[in-house]
């Protein structure tokens, strides 16, 4: 037989029961909402700005005169000849519009997805003549962000020749900028080797000034 | 190269694992079994004199003080009423966003059907999202709007599963435990600090927390023919609310992008901590359970049936996401090598590459978190049915904190009852004879997800309008469908994105899915807890049915993947089978 028990007059009870449980419902909310919605977050920023200013502030990067000029997290759509281009962004109608964060969703049998796969391999065929190799899939497809910052190592090599010519640097010095921006993977395993293309090309930027690509003035973190 | 992906995948279920060990016998002490078999109170009693402390003054502000044991009604209640009156909370801050507080860019109130929405997602652990963070919530919103509900429904599980052992553990008792204790406990106690420590690890590596206002800047390449030459840069309170949307196994992003977002998964560091964060409580809640009915090999049983149902499917996953998209021009490189990580990049990024990525879908979907690092909806078609199916097996295999662990115990339950018909004995699990009552509630906590995920499935698939919905042609657009109530319907919360799922069916269907869902899994939970606490505890016998033996985990994962199968299968063979199995000219379709 069950065995659940049960108060003898449970009709009068339940009712009461559940009313009792109504003013604390209310009150223990709003005070773990005090708790965890006003003083967490607070106190989180509090110390993670003395912490991490520079990274909880969104790994800002600055010109001289401090003028913020992106972020080493957030792509930017770069398509001029004489700069590194990133990946393509599905983030609306404009590129890599962090307001609008997300990808094409498209379905891997989506023809649309085919389709601009064979697009994007046909413009890399017209603005990289002189390759002839496969085409890294990170160059023709789009991020799950539309932000994602970064290009695999190859994707960037491939494009050392046209910068090259376009910035008139001798192609040795631009490749081995690309090889000296290559983060590998933490402690050999955590992570995909990749190259961010943003901080490469302010290296590229200060090279092409006459500077090497570490030198000081950059707004690179060191 | 792919030795190296395998081997990043290797690290982080290790990290997840020691992490785990490391945090089960804290645990173990936020719900002290008081009636445990060795006599005295189980767990750290410096441990729990420390939560004690900081208990007392949260339920005293609250006028909750001292806080009186409750049978399994009044518990049941209790716990019904802090979900309604979550939900009346997150509704009026919603729609009164204009008028309140910390609202920079000036966002106006949140629309009605979205602001139900959210508010049913949020109160119920599923964190469905039917609007983009970043520009529909203020940070007053995000932080004490959807942050307190990251906070309190994962505490909530965690309420229920504590009930349930008690259950378990407790003999003649007709009370189960107090609800604001175990609430202000899971809250305060145990999540709080977790939430703490991993927030500033994740500010370490970049996840941006600032009351910074959006700034914008110019672009570095101002050449773009005819297009916008400046960039708005979204910033907030993010570390806070990703740390606890993680290890709340809750899902909801600041941003749209969720865990793909630079701001919120910045690193393959950041991608660690937060996979690891996803399974670690689910994990140590098998230890704990393990010590709080004082036999280690009924928690171990309990978690290797768990992973019996996710490692074949963690591989399956990995090899499926790392496999090259057939319908990519040919020209096209997808396979690893040293400076070229390749796999189906659509929707995925490059920093954590196909594997981690099919390791975080996996990690997303076994448990209820539903946080995302790249699109499912863009996964290949069994990459998807793998996400969709774990789903689907009603978040047991590891599933929401707390929740989880109490339904597989539900699913254990039901394992006993029918090796006891088999054999002929009476059943019974750690001493408690299993009846009739524990079975129709048992039962109850089984069907009711299918039930909602197939019914709602069915229903936007018939309205013509409503199935509209879906983005992709063909049976990828019914798995977009599927998909959706299979996640509002187990309280997942990850979607296949390209579903629009905001017209008026959509909204307060998927919010109906998850309040019923959520409630009739939870309510029949905690009936069974206190039902079981009230029988005597029988001896062992002979005759009594081992469960901590490897049979006994395949016959509980095998439960599990019986109800599974025969619930989904067919559904699942319209939309990713299919899928899968279509030649890829029918897919591209004419020229």
């Amino acid at each position: 037989m069950p065995t659940e028990p049960l108060p003898p007059d449970r009709h009068r009870i339940v009712p009461a029961t559940i009313l009792g449980q109504l003013r604390p419902a209310c009150s223990v909310l709003v005070v773990l909402a005090v708790i965890t919605g006003v003083f967490y977050p607070l106190g989180m920023t509090l110390v993670t700005r003395s912490l991490f200013p520079r990274e909880s502030s969104g790994s800002l990067l600055r010109a001289a005169d401090g003028t913020v000029i992106g972020s080493l997290l957030i792509s930017q759509p770069f398509t001029g000849p004489g700069w590194f281009h990133g990946r393509p962004s599905a983030t609306g109608a404009i590129p890599s519009d962090p307001t609008a964060s997300g990808g094409s969703n498209l379905g891997p049998t989506n023809a649309a997805l085919a389709g601009s796969v064979a697009e994007r391999v046909a413009a890399i065929r017209r603005d990289e003549p002189s390759y002839a190799g496969a085409i890294p899939v990170d160059l023709v497809t789009t991020s799950a962000s539309g932000l994602d910052p970064h290009i695999s190592p190859r994707a960037a090599l491939l494009q050392v020749p046209r910068v090259a010519a376009a910035r008139g640097l001798p192609v040795e010095e631009v490749q081995s900028l690309v090889t000296a921006r290559i983060e590998p993977p933490l402690l050999g395993i955590l992570g995909r080797p990749r190259v961010n293309v943003l901080a490469l090309n302010l290296a590229l930027d200060v090279l092409a000034a006459g500077g090497r690509g570490d030198a000081g003035g950059s707004p690179l973190p060191p | 190269m792919m030795t190296g992906a395998l081997l990043e995948v290797a690290a982080i279920l290790m990290a997840t694992a020691l992490a785990a060990i490391a945090i089960a016998p804290w645990l173990v002490a936020v719900f002290p079994m008081e009636h445990a078999p060795d006599g005295g109170p189980d767990g750290d009693r410096r441990l729990d004199r420390w939560l004690e402390a900081i208990t007392r003054p949260v339920l005293r502000a609250a006028g909750a003080w001292p806080a009186k044991e409750m049978t399994a009604t009044e518990y049941g209640a209790a716990l019904l009423l802090f979900h309604a009156a979550g939900f009346v909370l997150l509704l009026v801050l919603l729609r009164c966003q204009a008028i309140l507080p910390w609202n920079p860019d000036g966002l106006p109130a949140v629309p009605w059907l979205i602001a139900i929405n959210t508010a049913a997602s949020f109160v119920t652990n599923t964190n469905w999202q039917s609007y983009a963070g970043e520009t529909t919530l203020s940070p007053w919103s995000q932080a004490l709007g959807l942050t307190v509900q990251n906070f309190v429904s994962a505490a909530s599980g965690l309420c229920v599963l504590a009930v349930l052992v008690r259950g378990l553990v407790r003999r003649d008792s007709p009370t189960v435990g107090s609800f604001w204790r175990d609430l202000v406990r899971a809250t305060v106690g145990f999540l709080l600090p977790l939430a703490i420590l991993l927030g500033l690890l994740l500010a370490s590596q970049g996840v941006v927390q600032s009351f910074a206002t959006a700034i914008d800047v110019p672009l570095v390449d101002g050449a773009l023919a005819g297009q916008k030459a400046t960039r708005r840069i979204v910033t907030g309170p993010v570390a806070s609310q990703v740390a606890i949307k993680q290890l709340g196994t809750n899902g909801g992003g600041y941003f749209n992008a969720n865990g793909a977002h630079p701001f919120e998964n910045p690193t393959p560091l950041s991608n660690l901590l937060e996979i690891a964060a996803m399974l670690v409580i689910p994990v140590a809640g098998c230890l704990a359970f393990g010590r709080w009915v004082g036999d280690r090999r009924q928690g171990r049983a309990l978690l290797a049936a768990m992973a019996v149902l996710f490692l074949p499917f963690l591989a399956l996953i990995v090899r499926f996401e790392t496999r090259p998209n057939p319908s990519f021009a040919a020209e096209v490189d997808q396979s690893p090598s040293a400076d070229h990580e390749g796999g189906p990049l659509e929707g995925k990024e490059v920093r954590f590459g196909p594997a981690a990525s099919a390791l975080f879908a996996i990690s997303t979907t076994a448990t209820s978190c539903g946080a995302v690092n790249a699109l499912h909806d863009s996964f290949s078609p069994l990459g998807g049915l793998v996400a969709m199916w774990m789903m689907q097996l009603g978040e047991v295999v590891f599933g929401g904190v707390g929740t989880g662990l109490a339904g597989l115990i539900a699913y254990t339950l039901v394992a006993v009852f029918v090796a006891g018909l088999m054999v002929g004995r009476s059943p019974e699990y750690l001493g408690k004879k299993i009846e009739a009552r524990e079975m129709k509630m048992g039962m109850i906590v089984l069907l009711v997800p299918p039930i909602v995920t197939l019914l709602g499935t069915a229903a936007a698939s018939v309205l013509p309008a409503e199935a509209a919905a879906a983005s992709n042609p063909g049976p990828h657009g019914f798995s977009e469908l599927l998909y959706a109530f299979s996640s509002a319907g187990n309280n997942n919360g990850s979607a296949f994105g390209g579903l629009s799922a905001t017209s008026p069916f959509w909204t307060l269907a998927l919010a109906a899915a998850m309040l019923v869902s959520r409630l009739l899994t939870m309510l029949p939970l905690v009936a069974i807890g206190g039902s079981l606490a009230a029988k005597r505890t029988v001896a062992e016998s002979p005759g009594t049915l081992p469960t901590h033996t490897p049979l006994f985990v395949l016959l509980v994962a095998g439960a599990v993947i019986l109800v599974g199968a025969l619930s989904f299968v067919p559904a699942l063979a319209l939309g990713p089978i299919a899928e899968a199995l279509q030649p890829l000219s029918i897919a591209e379709g004419p020229p």
